[in-house]
């Protein structure tokens, strides 16, 4: 049942991924980005990590997603779109691409992967927050003081002078 | 708490079967409970929201559509056909697709609103243990569920290939983008104060102290904040830019007819109810009773109190809730966009801000 169930989201994160990038319509390629990055959602749950699901989709789907469509809408020429009409580069496009995709592979197989059986968790929202804010201090203050910046730069472009 | 699904899969393992055939018939039933809940949700609000639009108005086919022959008098039952009418209108409409719409996307769009209100359902609690499935994360999985319609609505007014739609689209995008921050920061609240993101646990913990909208000044203005952000984020006057009839023809669903744009319909009903339950669980005491507060009432009146009542207490604030909304919607204009994100972006964000910080001193302080 929950293989079954897996094996489907999987399908549908890796089928949707291909069509991002290989459909001729920019709009159909955001649009299939929903079910990509919804179905990785799923796979987190599937590791009993609710929280960071709930996160997957308030962060990705209800933010960026938003931001690219909306990015992608106001431009002209939708349809047809120059991307893929030039060839130069594609050889080292296509070399770096195989290298990180064997590199890939490498980790996948090389690394142990601790295989246990299922259990209900409670929920991982309080250690999520003390290892934030314990062990993790620093990296957190730091991200956060990146997206302030980030923010501040955001609304100073924006300004109109 | 216990959720409908785990009480349906304990009562069907009585009968031996197999979790691979328990599974889908209980996701079933819990997807066709929460349809029905939909529906006849639709179908009471659009009854309700006509005849408020009556009475205050002064509107005349509200108050006179009959049924079978039967008018109802003038006040309470008069114009009961209007839903039924409503109903059978949408159905036989005809439904169009225009010719250099992206049809595929215009397909699909009112099906990601659908969707996205569909999905906000399965956490939602209508009493202590009336609930599709119970999440740990409860709150924070409703406001994640509930910022999905938003590209439905682009997607809508885009592919409809259409200047109003697309403008209404664009305004759409603009306007629950800037809400869901005012929504998050005062949410956030309560999470600050009650340490837990569960609803059960939010419920049990304004059972232990106080509704939480009496909790301090600060958590009163949340409460309004919150509410007055939930309007914009449903897309009702004052706060419909983004359809504004009397600019946009219809903004994003201009160009929409027949079941499709029932659809849209359903969704905004549906997210009425979810924002109005949502509201009453967290700031006004979802399934306790209004009664406990004032202590003044004899002991038989009590028996008003009990578990079994949550569900009717819970829909009461809901109901509530939801006329004030359309109180709102029948009597006020609407707000120029700027005036829009003036009201969030320089009033509403700020205050959530200073909200936050003096909530997190009044709880150091008592």
């Amino acid at each position: 049942m929950a293989e079954n169930l897996f094996i489907i989201i999987a399908a549908l994160v890796i089928a949707s991924a291909f069509w991002v990038v290989f459909s001729p319509n920019l709009i159909h390629s955001a649009v299939s980005l929903i079910f990509t990055l919804f179905s990785t959602a799923g796979l987190y749950i599937f590791l009993y990590a609710d929280f960071i699901a709930a996160t997957q989709v308030v962060i990705y789907v209800g933010g960026i997603l938003v931001l690219i469509i909306f990015g992608v809408m106001l431009t002209n020429s939708i349809d047809t779109p120059s991307i893929a009409a030039s060839s130069k580069n594609q050889f080292i496009g296509g070399m770096g691409a195989l290298t990180i995709f064997v590199i890939q592979v490498a980790v996948i197989f090389n690394t142990p992967w601790h295989i246990g059986t299922e259990q209900s968790r409670d929920s991982t929202v309080a250690s999520i927050g003390n290892l934030l804010l314990n062990e993790y201090l620093l990296p957190f203050e730091i991200i956060s003081i990146l997206l302030l910046a980030a923010l501040m730069g955001a609304a100073l472009l924006s300004r109109r002078t | 708490m216990t959720s409908i699904l785990d009480s349906l899969v304990k009562s069907f393992s009585s009968f031996n079967l197999d979790i691979a055939v328990i599974l889908p018939v209980v996701t079933l039933i819990g997807g066709t409970v929460i349809f029905l809940i939909m529906a006849v949700n639709a179908l009471v609000a659009v009854y309700f929201e006509r005849k408020i639009s009556a009475f205050m108005q002064d509107r005349l086919g509200p108050m006179e559509v009959g049924i079978f022959g039967f008018k109802g008098g003038k006040k309470f039952w008069g114009g009961i056909g209007q839903t039924l009418a409503d109903a059978i209108k949408l159905l036989v409409k005809e439904d169009i697709l225009p010719n250099n719409a992206d049809k595929f996307l215009m397909i699909l769009a009112p099906f990601i609103i659908f969707t996205g209100a569909f999905l906000t359902f399965i956490g939602v609690p209508f009493a202590q243990n009336i609930v599709i499935s119970d999440f740990n994360i409860g709150i924070f999985y409703i406001f994640a569920m509930s910022s999905i319609g938003v590209i439905g609505v682009i997607l809508a007014g885009w592919s409809s290939n259409n200047k109003w739609s697309l403008y209404g689209s664009m305004r759409a995008a603009a306007q629950i983008i800037s809400y869901e921050i005012p929504i998050g920061l005062s949410l956030l609240l309560v999470v600050l104060v009650t340490g837990s993101l569960h609803l059960g646990d939010i419920v049990q913990w304004q059972a232990d102290h106080r509704w939480f909208i009496f909790h301090s000044p600060f958590t009163f203005l949340a409460f309004f904040i919150f509410y007055i952000s939930t309007i914009a984020e449903t897309n009702r006057t004052p706060f419909d830019i983004p359809e504004a009839e009397s600019e946009l023809v219809a903004g994003w669903m201009t160009e929409y007819s027949g079941f499709r744009w029932a659809l849209f319909f359903l969704s905004e009903y549906a997210n009425m109810l979810i924002v109005s339950i949502v509201a009453s669980i967290v700031f006004l005491g979802g399934w306790l009773s209004p009664l406990q507060i004032f202590n003044i009432f004899p002991d038989s009146w009590l028996i008003l109190d009990g578990p079994a009542m949550g569900l009717f207490w819970i829909l009461f604030k809901a109901v509530i809730l939801i006329f004030i909304m359309m109180w709102i919607r029948w009597t006020f204009p609407r707000l120029r966009v700027d005036q829009l994100m003036y009201l969030c972006w320089k009033i509403f964000i700020p205050f959530a801000l200073v909200n936050l910080l003096f909530v997190s001193l009044w709880e150091l302080i008592f």
